[in-house]
């Protein structure tokens, strides 16, 4: 499994992360960040992705 | 050529150069890799220096980019830019004096802002696209000063909401009939600019600056047709130059920064790539028209892609001749207010807004004559995936 940590104190919103996995990362109806915190070992490339492209770099994967 | 010995070195350490230099690894380059970059700090990320640390005042530390751990043995080297090259011979000469022999190259130095040649005092004129600009910028923000920006385009209007966020009076002055027409056209760029006046920027538009005026150091701004603006600042925001000039002489294609095929590969006798900023590469999406992309996650594609290709050159193998076709995205953020683009909308012949209103949030449809190019958000950005979709199909 592969733990994913979003430091909400940095994260802007900004969305850039949704579009490397949208299936873990997703702006809900307020523009809010909700993710999923655990995701299969299968999707480590896409999350790494997505943690590559924050600009705010708030994405922890483990 | 035999991959164990060969060496690569990197100019630019910034977004592009990280992201080729892990590339590189995870398309199993073991030779060694040099960062040569001119900035005294590992690569950090650029955008919240226009937004929420200049407000918040600039901790370059927090910026940095994680770095993979494949990239743990890089040689960084900083403080030197390279100042000439010469790429036939494989060498490379900083300021300091030192050589540096390669294998392969990657170019990675990305683009600086253009400054313009106005008269006047040079105390208090500002550009901003490093954290030492952010920071030097950041000392004049303070309520009840003014600031003058010049140029009304992304980056212009980011420090333009800051400002304002920071209690200074704020005049922006544009050539331009609306701010960031080019990318976002003139009904988008209108109710942008309503935004903005709404917290209380004043625009000028239609106006260039004349002159400086003031004793050692700027007191006022002149523009052309004679109004005076008061300046304890000036921040120049009105365009950006390649950071090229260190590879002249060697008969590449610098017309606008370097010229590449859909690998990233420059067309030369030695392996070289060039990515982020600075590079000019087609992308199959648009036409296959080599175009630079000042976009956040192009540095990142490109780079991905570039470490491929030159990992295979360096193993005397041909590049993958695949087409890239890599979407551009863009954001920025202005009062809370949070712009998303997919695409190329600044090459659209016309706009049509779909949802929402330009004064509210909204998304707009860019098209040219090949169909829909662009697709922009204003606080809609949760709701652009389908658009995003018929993007890639296009
Ligand atoms: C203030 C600001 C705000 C931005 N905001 C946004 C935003 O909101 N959304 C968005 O999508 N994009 C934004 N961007 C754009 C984004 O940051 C850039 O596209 C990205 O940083 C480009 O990365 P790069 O690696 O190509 O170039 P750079 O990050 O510029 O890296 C190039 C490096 O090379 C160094 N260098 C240059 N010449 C030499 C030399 N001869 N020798 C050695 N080193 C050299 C430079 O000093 C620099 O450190 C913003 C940019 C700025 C400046
Ligand atoms: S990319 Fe980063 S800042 Fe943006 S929403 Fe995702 S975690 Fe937050």
């Amino acid at each position: 499994m592969v733990t994913i940590t979003v430091d909400m104190d940095k994260c802007q919103h900004y969305g850039q992360c949704c579009f490397e996995a949208d299936d873990v990362f997703a702006l809900n109806d307020d523009g809010q960040l909700e993710y999923v915190k655990e995701v299969d070992g299968s999707r480590r490339a896409d999350v790494e992705s997505a943690a590559d492209v924050c600009p705010m770099q708030a994405i922890t994967v483990e | 050529m035999n991959s164990v010995a060969a060496s690569v070195v990197v100019v630019g350490a910034g977004l592009g150069g990280l992201r080729t230099a892990e590339s590189l690894r995870a398309a199993g380059f073991e030779g060694a890799i040099t960062v040569v970059g001119d900035e005294p700090s590992m690569p950090y990320s650029r955008p919240p220096l226009s937004k929420e640390a200049l407000s918040a005042g600039v901790q370059v530390a927090e910026l940095e980019f994680r770095r993979k751990p494949s990239v743990a043995d890089v040689n960084w080297q900083f403080g030197s830019p390279v100042i000439s090259s010469d790429l036939a011979a494989r060498t490379l000469t900083l300021a300091d004096g030192t050589q540096l022999a390669f294998d392969g190259l990657v170019i990675a130095s990305g683009i600086r802002p253009r400054r313009l040649p106005i008269p006047g005092p040079e105390a208090g004129r500002y550009v901003l696209r490093t954290s030492h600009d952010a920071i030097g910028l950041r000392n004049y923000l303070a309520p009840g000063r003014s600031a003058v920006i010049m140029g009304a385009g992304f980056i212009g209007c980011e420090v333009a909401a800051t400002a304002r966020g920071l209690g200074c009076e704020v005049h922006v002055v544009a050539i331009d009939e609306q701010p960031m027409i080019r990318p976002l056209g003139a009904e988008l760029g209108r109710g942008l600019r309503e935004r903005h006046e709404h917290h209380g920027v004043d625009f000028h538009l239609g106006r260039t600056v004349q002159e400086f005026l003031g004793g050692d150091h700027i007191t006022s701004v002149l523009l052309d047709d004679g109004t005076e603006l008061p300046a304890s600042v000036v921040v120049e925001a009105v365009g950006s130059v390649c950071n090229v000039e260190w590879l002249e002489g060697n008969g590449l294609d610098l017309t606008d920064g370097v010229l590449v095929d859909q690998g990233m590969v420059v067309d030369f006798e030695v392996p070289i790539v060039a990515v982020g900023d600075v590079a000019r590469h087609p992308n199959s999406l648009f036409g296959n028209i080599p175009r630079r992309i000042e976009h956040w996650n192009m540095p990142t594609e490109t780079g991905r892609r570039a470490g491929v290709s030159l990992a295979a050159l360096l193993r005397g193998e041909q590049p993958d001749q695949g087409p890239f076709s890599a979407m551009p995205a863009f954001w920025s953020d202005q009062y809370h207010h949070k712009i998303q683009s997919f695409g190329m909308p600044g090459i659209a012949t016309s706009s049509q807004l779909v949802e929402g209103s330009a004064d509210e949030a909204c998304i707009f449809e860019y098209s040219d004559d090949t169909g829909l190019v662009g697709i922009v958000g204003v606080d809609r950005t949760a709701e652009l995936a389908p658009y995003r979709k018929q993007l890639l199909e296009r």
